[in-house]
């Protein structure tokens, strides 16, 4: 069923029109040559054709299925983004090449700064962190760099929540600082007194996603704000539910001093799989000149505009470069085009219908008698829904109905994130699903749940349908296979 | 609205079930003063139509023109079927595979990958890709940090041949965490490191990239030898055609370098103005569980079935938090694929004969260029499809006429290295013809000879 690429293979075989024809040896001495032969496989352009055509109807997508995978924002990839973004005058251009030859991509490039810099409510825009959480560790090192250039060195305490992405607390450790979790109330905000225990002289800032990743509009966003700064701390904000809020409320007027967003949820750059992303990062006037570099910006040659970068000697105080060239500019390009075509009245329509979605299909799936983590709050973008009574009373864990859902052809939601709310689906429709859809998800919802307590189904050994059943684990970290080993 | 498929009744009738009169009631917890009432820097949508439009203007804007610059990025042919088959919605629009049920695709897919780079780098395991080649440096520099124990001092020393932005690039990465990063003087005939190395306490790591940044072969089984012996891992920085032509990094010196990294562009991903490309990273069996990023395993279903899943999580973000083995999580996903597809078109036959072609252009390009007045060769040694030139003059001007003429004449390595002097680093692949060459060699002789004449 799973049959490799190298399994296919024959020895002689070639795609030939893919490579240059008999050329001869070269005059690289045999020091430097290497003398044994990779195993590279041996097929037919229609073999590899077909075998990754096949592989790649083995995946769930968003073009397939829905897929309410909360805080990743799986929304609808329009398919002019990447047609454009690929036009050989892009797809070409080496990253080296000089401004003249340059200048259609690098407007692309200042525009997207500008229209991010309004959504965002920033002063500065650096589009070169290649995912999110390389944009974090661009923030916290620009956090970091501004302390210690007022000779507040002593700051390194990093505040994030308990219910943060897993990314906030390791990128604190990556700079050099050190994470300090605060709890969540019961209301799914953060709990202001332990905040106060927690900020002091040591606190370099604090990372906040809001709406947060439990799904709900972090209500006291000032207090918190007055009480990190009145600290001497500054504000990150984790812009992976920025759909939440785009048009609507801009972190900069939250009083943020930094902002990564992920491209490949808000502007719909494709997730390709696990990337690549991309993780733009805004600023306030505090961190301006400690963005990292390359920056795009406009110059004046007598009267003509023209598009140029600006380098180390343009931003001394630059964190510096974080890739070898200007981030992911090709993914860069195509969430300029998605922009332009959702334009102006469309970005704060994102937010308004991702948020309809989330809280028409959260009080569907209540009125069929799921629980909610937080029934007291409007939802955002995203909500959980937590499995602890169908857990206890009939054995239907998170992880069963995420594997149930597989079955009749849904994506699983996140599962088991955050991890302070026990069995927990978390559920983003985004605003590209239809009514419909919804419908039919909460239908499928319904009937796992009541074959289970009904039937006394058991959905331990989903799925039945896909190509594989559930995986061995803790085989796969125990016995490593890793790559291919053709028998001796 | 683009994308929305809502109908006014759909609005209607979901806004009921909620219980909410209108979209801005869904927004009731916000404080008000937040709230805002539009976007002043968007502009009004533009339809598929327009914005197609408005990209072809943009993009011929930037012209096509005739490429022999390299310094990191490197122009291949890329096999339409390539990119026909990475942007196949099941896998362009696929989410990261924590389903595996869900992603046999993309994860054999990268299971294949791990395979075919490891066999290329001569090393035992692979993750699952990282950002680009330069912040697999700033990565790598971290790695050895956890693996080699024994050396406190954060040191890595670098081989002079390392390109000048993978040590910028991992100073802003690894910097932080107390790590250095020092050079190797360059023997200024030879463009390697010198006949002499110093001796001392020895570095965490020591980093050795093959081919060059100047585009010489370093002896790199000298080099990691030497660093063997002082106790240093070695990371080895490589370039993935190359590859089918030198010597794999595992079979460096007399025990292979540690860890491997490198810029996985030229393995079918467009150059696309820098990114998105991959950095690959491949390393030793026994050092697997401090490897950052993402690692596909093969393993076994219920019904004992072969199939594919993400395996040692336990070094991830998501599980391990502040302790993990790095704080990325997104990687480059797509790219690998798209290498992957790369690979198995061109096998390894094909892989070599693309390695040798782009090193007979390069050899019949500098044979031409050199036999121009004021043309000559930085260093003698060999080298692979990459060579450094001094001119006799300033090399931005002449990169200028030639831009002019809409040919990108190569990397002018003064600025960055202004002890090398006037000079000059050429590239040509596989991509080149005679008539490419011949275009370039005339348009440098005229601009050598014109200027020549205008000083005179």
């Amino acid at each position: 069923m799973s049959t490799l690429i190298f399994e296919k293979s024959r020895q002689g075989r070639r795609a030939f029109a893919q490579a240059p024809l008999n050329p001869s040896d070269t005059s690289i001495p045999k020091s430097f040559l290497r003398d044994d032969e990779p195993l590279l496989p041996e097929a037919s352009e229609l073999q590899v054709v077909r075998h990754y055509t096949r592989l790649s109807q083995k995946n769930f997508s968003i073009d397939t299925q829905f897929s309410p995978l909360g805080s990743c924002t799986m929304k609808y990839n329009p398919r002019a983004c990447n047609a454009l973004a690929l036009l050989p005058g892009f797809a070409g251009r080496h990253p080296l090449g000089p401004v003249s030859h340059g200048q259609g991509f690098m407007k692309c490039m200042f525009e997207l700064q500008e229209m991010l810099k309004s959504v965002t409510g920033m002063v500065g825009v650096s589009l070169t962190p290649m995912a999110g959480a390389q944009g974090e560790l661009a923030g916290v090192a620009m956090i970091r760099a501004y302390h210690q250039e007022r000779g507040d060195t002593e700051r390194n305490e990093i505040i994030v929540p308990d219910a943060a992405h897993g990314t906030n607390p390791a990128t604190a450790t990556m700079c050099g600082c050190v994470a300090v979790e605060v709890p969540t109330d019961s209301e799914g905000d953060v709990d202001l007194e332990a905040l106060k225990r927690v900020v002091g002289p040591k606190t370099a800032g604090i990372m906040l996603t809001n709406p947060s990743t439990l799904g709900v509009f972090e209500r006291h966003i000032i207090e918190v704000e007055r009480i990190v700064k009145d600290a001497g701390g500054l504000l990150y904000y984790d812009g992976a539910n920025l759909n939440a809020i785009c048009g609507k409320v801009r972190p900069g007027d939250m009083g943020f001093d930094v902002i990564h967003m992920n491209l490949h949820k808000t502007f719909s750059t494709p997730h390709g799989g696990g990337g690549p992303g991309s993780g733009a990062i805004g600023v306030g006037e505090r961190l301006l000149p400690y963005m990292p570099i390359p920056v795009v910006t406009e110059r004046d040659n007598d009267g003509e505009s023209y598009y140029d970068w600006l380098e180390e000697d343009d931003m001394p105080h630059s964190i510096g470069r974080l890739s070898g060239f200007m981030g992911n500019s090709g993914v860069l390009l195509r969430a300029y085009i998605y922009m332009r075509m959702v334009g102006n009245a469309g970005m704060k329509r994102l937010a308004e219908y991702a948020t309809l979605n989330a809280n028409y299909l959260q009080a569907r799936l209540r009125d069929a008698g799921f629980t909610l983590a937080f029934p007291n709050r409007r939802a955002s973008h995203e909500f959980i829904v937590t499995l602890k009574h169908e857990a206890r009373e009939f054995d239907l864990t998170a992880m069963d109905v995420a594997k149930a859902l597989l079955d009749l052809n849904y994506h699983a939601p996140t599962t088991y994130f955050p991890l302070l709310v026990p069995e927990c689906l978390l559920i983003e429709p985004t605003e590209t699903e239809s009514k419909e859809t919804l419908d039919n998800f909460v239908d499928a919802m319904v009937a796992i749940a009541t074959e289970a307590r009904d039937n006394g189904t058991s959905f331990k050994e989903a799925p039945y349908k896909l190509p594989v059943r559930r995986l061995d684990d803790v085989k796969a970290a125990r016995q490593l296979d890793l790559k291919y080993r053709p028998d001796p | 609205m683009p994308f929305i498929p809502h109908t006014d009744d759909d609005t209607r009738e979901m806004l009921e079930v909620i219980g909410a009169h209108s979209l801005d009631a869904l927004f009731d917890e916000i404080p008000k003063d937040l709230l805002i009432e539009s976007l002043d820097g968007v502009p009004e949508a533009m339809s598929e139509m327009a914005i197609t439009r408005l990209m072809r203007e943009r993009a011929a804007q930037d012209g096509a023109p005739l490429c022999f610059l390299g310094a990191g990025a490197y122009e291949h042919h890329v096999p339409t079927a390539v990119w026909d088959l990475a942007t196949r919605g099941e896998y362009y629009s696929a989410y990261t595979p924590y389903q595996a049920e869900a992603s046999q695709g993309t994860l054999q897919t990268i299971y294949e990958y791990q395979t075919m780079i490891t066999e290329l780098t001569g090393l035992d395991v692979s993750n699952a890709s990282l950002y680009d080649g330069a912040s697999a440096l700033g990565e790598a520099a971290l790695m050895a940090v956890r693996c080699n124990r024994k050396v406190k001092n954060g040191r890595v020393i670098l081989a002079p041949g390392v390109n000048p932005i993978y040590e910028k690039v991992a100073s802003a990465i690894a910097g932080t965490q107390d790590i250095t990063f020092e050079r190797l003087d360059m023997d200024m005939a030879t463009g390697n490191a010198m006949s002499s190395l110093p001796d001392g306490e020895g570095p965490v790591a020591v980093a050795i990239q093959q081919p060059s940044f100047p585009g010489t072969l370093e002896d790199v089984d000298r080099l990691t030898d030497w660093a063997h012996a002082q106790g240093a891992f070695v990371i080895a920085i490589v370039n993935p055609t190359s590859l089918a032509l030198l010597k794999a990094p595992g079979h460096w010196g007399t025990e292979g370098a540690d860890i491997a990294i490198g810029e996985g562009q030229p393995l079918g991903v467009p150059l696309s103005s820098g990114g998105p490309y991959f950095g690959f990273m491949t390393c030793k069996q026994k050092h697997v569980r401090q490897m950052p990023g993402r690692i596909i395993g093969r393993t076994t279903d219920l019904d004992g079935e072969p199939g594919f899943a993400l395996t040692l999580q336990a070094r991830e973000q998501h599980i391990r938090r502040s302790k993990a083995t790095s704080n990325i999580c997104t990687n480059q996903g797509l790219m690998v694929t798209a290498a992957t597809i790369y690979m198995a078109l061109v096998g390894y036959h094909g892989l070599r004969s693309i390695a040798t072609r782009s090193h007979q252009n390069t050899s019949r390009l500098i044979d031409s260029l050199t036999a121009i007045d004021g043309v000559e060769r930085l260093f003698d040694g060999p080298y692979f499809h990459e060579v450094a030139l001094r001119l006799d003059r300033p090399v931005a001007p002449v990169l200028d006429e030639l831009s002019i003429r809409n040919i990108l004449g190569g990397y002018d390595l003064t600025a960055g290295n202004p002890d090398l002097g006037n000079s000059l680093l050429v590239c040509a692949t596989e991509t080149k013809t005679e008539v490419d060459i011949d275009a370039y060699v005339s348009a440098l002789s005229e601009i050598m000879a014109s200027a020549e004449r205008k000083s005179a």
